[in-house]
């Protein structure tokens, strides 16, 4: 196969982008996209040009490493995929294929397709755990846990935290990314003391790295490779409520 | 070079309590005086950074990765054994130790094995207090599997993605830790050597992946948990950022390298697809509980597997292990497949791939009761491959996924280098020559969130170690090696890529020191590293510059480290005249194709020690004491 590839090039952070246009063939249907990448690279490399930084570690799509918008979609046309695990027989012979990097304020561009995305671990700094020390717990099976309450909070669980969610949202909003971490821990007994005050930490942390408002457009669960329910935002606000409530 | 394994004293059920009842403490208000340097925030970094915060220590933590998060144990899929006996199937501490001793084929030291065994309990515990969704069974207590060679149900799972879950519960409580300043996270930043002065570590040189800045960290000691080494092998299971750079740096400056032949082949893996493929990806070995595992009878068979009826197929894991059929542990799995399309009746791209068929369990069970067990997977190999295994049976090969190998540490978790730890997988310590299914994850906690609290703890108070200030020429002359190198690969004006190195040295690797290695084979892999190492520095081609995000650069360095490594890897391998566990030797084989080990030889760790690039490494053995376990043959017939 063949494609005409238009990719966001930008040397570091402070330096001005650019559409970066390439051509490949040779390029098998079996090959994943970021195959394909590296393909190009390689081939960049014989002639002496800078390969394309992109971010990639796992190449199964758990980790959340990759972070690229295909043809204005994050992660690619796959429904809940990555981009990782986006093959290129996915795509028509001869197509134009866009890439590009998230883009959202909190999510600094540092090279080409790279971002920054350390405002989502601050997020989690603020509030997104259980406090518990090492060696102080109690028998796991001491407090049974309804299956379904362990479903959803596997299901909030799944989160990858990679970002598309931010970076599908015309806001720029984190409000899914926040809301499965509010869900995953404020559906187990164990995250019930800190509940309330976990979610105006994070909500707090949130607004500080400058993400945007949520305005219900939901493109986020759209986008999100472990299809993480819009719903999920309706128990953060009224968590969030709460805790503007109580405090 | 002493290697003295510092097991406590009394019989093994109690050694580590008596070890805890006589070790030395730092008073509570002195914790904070000490600074320790984390290298890796997987399952052992990443909890061993929690922890020694949350008791008071100043921890620096570092990881390559944009995020702690994204260490290569997220993508852990099946499962974290722990003796905790919920389903009343007679599982016990001793039984957990006795299995992980006799699946590593009597190659472990007893007391690491049996303390982790012991400690397995408390990391469930741990986990679902800080709110790892494990899966439950309607009651809303906790489900077990049995996984991987085990006759009991005593692995806890969180449905296809265990390693993910577990590592953001220690990633949270890292975040929590980095929240309260306790720890000092260092993101993007690469570990690019060790410090050490007088036999002790002192600190680290690193290089700021963004910046490309080179800096100096001091520290009371270091703990590395910095992974495995799979991608020795180029193609593997493991994510394209592991390295064996720390490890490797650390060993070069003293630290011994035991056992780095042990190397894990995992059974279930998706086949290669051709030339291009960066990376393999794993089929979680759950799947064998349900699946079958065959090659037509015919080589050669071009069927489609539909089309091959029940008699002109070979059920070979049944057939040759009746009681552990599909469940026959990784080593034997593996071999099996290999012997299968060694004799050509493979199946799919190059004929390098068995069938592992679902019809009977979709049959026996239904559709819907496969899909709740193994939906996810079901999804990502369809993706992948394009085919519906619901369907039609997937295929499956072999791959590199695990590395028993690693520093040397004594009891204590300490390598030879003092105040050098080593944790998780990055150490040689509880697998011995093959590691069971769903025990990495459990060995990475318990060394993180149990063991190296108490040991550190213990080396702080009783040794006293000095902070060395970042002024000291030892870590000025370290920082200057490590930039003439940075340089060097940058001023090397070649023009291959170092993913093009890495393939050609993965296939030397998996040719000659993969499932099966023999003497030949091994000195001419010993014949050749050297030569493509060569070759690697005079034509290797680095663009761009170092004061940059430069992936080029990272690459070429890592896989510089695993250009030296391979040698090590092979030279072990070659001395290591038996086979045990992954380490398979042709010479040394039963009439009927089991491994032969050799207990009168080789039961020993053996521990190299580094003498220059290209220069033959030292061996040094510990010897391996087995006064519970019987060493016996392992059958799994
Ligand atoms: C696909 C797959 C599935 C698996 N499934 C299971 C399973 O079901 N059950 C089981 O028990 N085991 C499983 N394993 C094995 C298990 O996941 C690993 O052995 C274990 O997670 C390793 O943990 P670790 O903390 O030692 O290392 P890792 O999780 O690999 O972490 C290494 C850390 O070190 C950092 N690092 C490395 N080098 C440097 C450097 N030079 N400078 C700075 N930082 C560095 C990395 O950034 C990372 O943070 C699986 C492995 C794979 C590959
Ligand atoms: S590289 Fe890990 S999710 Fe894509």
């Amino acid at each position: 196969m063949k494609f005409k590839l238009h990719i966001w090039r930008q040397p570091g952070p402070n330096a001005e982008g650019h559409m970066a246009r390439y051509e490949i063939d040779d390029v098998s249907p079996d090959m994943s996209f970021l195959e394909m990448l590296d393909l190009l690279n390689e081939n960049l490399h014989g002639k002496g040009e800078e390969p394309i930084a992109f971010d990639s570690d796992c190449r199964e799509g758990i980790c959340g490493m990759c972070s690229l918008v295909v043809n204005g979609v994050p992660h690619g046309p796959e429904r809940g995929a990555t981009v990782c695990q986006l093959h290129m027989r996915s795509f028509g012979n001869n197509s134009d294929i866009h890439i590009e990097p998230w883009r959202a304020k909190a999510f600094p561009v540092m090279r080409d397709l790279i971002v920054d995305r350390t405002s989502f671990d601050r997020i989690i700094q603020a509030g997104g755990y259980i406090s518990v020390n090492s060696g102080a717990a109690p028998d796991a099976n001491a407090i049974p846990i309804r299956k379904e309450d362990a479903d959803t909070a596997f299901e909030a669980a799944t989160c990858i935290g990679c970002g598309a969610c931010v970076a599908a949202c015309k806001n720029a909003s984190a409000m899914l990314f926040v809301s499965a971490k509010n869900v995953h821990l404020a559906r187990l007994p164990q995250g019930q003391p800190e509940r309330i005050e976990r979610a105006l930490k994070m909500v707090e942390q949130m607004d500080a790295e400058g993400f945007g408002n949520c305005t219900n457009q939901y493109e986020c669960e759209a986008v999100c490779p472990k299809e993480i329910p819009a719903t999920f935002i309706a128990d953060l606000n009224r968590d969030f409520l709460k805790a503007a409530i109580t405090k | 070079m002493q290697l003295d394994a510092r097991i406590p004293d009394g019989p093994i059920e109690s050694k580590w309590d008596n070890f805890r009842q006589s070790m030395k403490l730092v008073n509570p208000a002195n914790k904070r005086k000490f600074k320790i340097i984390v290298v890796g925030s997987g399952l052992a970094g990443g909890s061993a950074a929690a922890t020694l915060g949350e008791l008071g220590y100043h921890v620096d933590c570092f990881c390559f990765q944009d995020s702690p998060r994204r260490a290569h144990s997220i993508a852990a899929q099946g499962g974290i054994n722990a003796a905790k006996n919920y389903q009343g199937d007679g599982d016990s501490v001793w039984r957990l130790f006795y299995d992980t001793v006799k699946g590593g084929d009597f190659r472990s030291r007893e007391a690491n094995v049996y303390r982790l065994a012991h400690l397995s309990r408390n990391i469930i515990d741990q986990c679902v207090a800080a709110g790892v969704p494990f899966a439950r069974e309607y009651g809303g207590l906790l489900d077990n599997r049995s996984f991987g060679g085990a006759q009991v149900s005593r692995t806890f799972y969180a449905r296809g993605q265990t390693g993910q879950q577990l590592l953001l519960g220690c990633y949270q409580a890292l975040a929590r830790q980095i929240h309260a300043g306790q720890v000092k996270m260092h993101t993007r930043t690469e570990m690019l050597d060790l410090v050490v002065k007088d036999g002790r570590a002192h600190g680290i040189i690193t290089r700021d992946l963004a910046t490309g800045q080179v800096e100096r960290h001091t520290g009371h000691a270091v703990v590395l948990a910095t992974g495995g080494y799979g991608r020795v092998f180029y193609l593997s299971t493991n994510a394209m950022g592991c390295n064996v750079t720390a490890a490797y740096r650390a060993h070069k400056r003293g630290a011994a390298f035991a056992n780095p032949c042990y190397t894990q082949i995992h059974p279930t893996c998706i086949p290669v697809h051709g030339e291009s493929q960066s990376k393999l990806t794993l089929m979680s070995e759950s799947l064998r509980n349900d699946g079958r595992i065959w090659v037509p009878q015919k080589p050669d068979d071009k069927r489609t597997p539909s089309d091959i009826p029940e008699n002109e197929r070979d059920y070979y894991l049944e057939r040759k292990y009746p009681s552990f059929g599909n469940l026959a542990p990784r080593d034997i799995a593996s071999r099996s497949a290999k012997e299968a399309c060694d004799g050509g009746k493979g199946v799919g791209y190059g004929g390098r791939g068995v069938y592992l068929d679902f019809a009977d369990a979709i049959n026996r069970l239904g559709a819907d009761a496969i899909k709740a067990r193994y939906g996810n997977l079901f999804d990502m190999y369809q993706r992948i491959t394009a085919d519906n295994p619901y369907q039609t049976p997937m295929r499956i090969y072999p791959a590199s996924h695990y590395t028993m190998g690693g520093l040397w540490v004594d009891y204590h978790l300490m390598s030879n280098v003092r105040g050098l730890f080593v944790l998780g997988e990055a150490n040689f310590s509880d697998h011995g020559a093959n590691r069971l299914g769903a025990s990495a994850l459990m060995q990475g906690l318990a060394d993180g969130y149990f063991v190296i609290s108490d040991t550190l703890g213990n080396y702080l108070a009783s040794e006293k170690p000095e902070l060395m200030s970042t002024d000291d020429g030892a870590f000025q002359a370290v920082e200057t090696e490590v930039t003439e190198r940075v340089n060097k690969l940058l001023q090397a004006n070649g023009n291959r890529s170092a993913a093009s190195f890495h393939r050609e040295l993965g296939k030397i690797m998996w040719e000659h020191c993969g499932m099966a290695r023999n003497e030949a084979g091994l000195k001419e892999a010993l014949q050749k590293i050297p030569k493509l190492r060569e070759e690697f520095w005079a034509n290797i081609g680095v663009p761009g510059t170092g004061a940059q995000l430069n992936q080029s650069l990272e690459e070429a360095g890592r896989v510089a480290d695993f250009m030296e490594f391979a040698e090590l890897m092979c030279r072990d391998a070659l001395h290591r005249d038996e086979s045990c566990g992954g380490h398979f030797r042709e010479e040394h084989q039963s009439a009927d194709g089991e491994a032969v080990r050799n207990d009168k030889d080789f039961c020993y760790a053996g521990a190299w020690e580094h003498k220059g690039v290209g220069a033959e490494q030292e061996l040094h053995k510990e010897e391996l004491e087995f006064d519970n376990v019987e060493l016996a043959t392992r059958s799994y017939k």
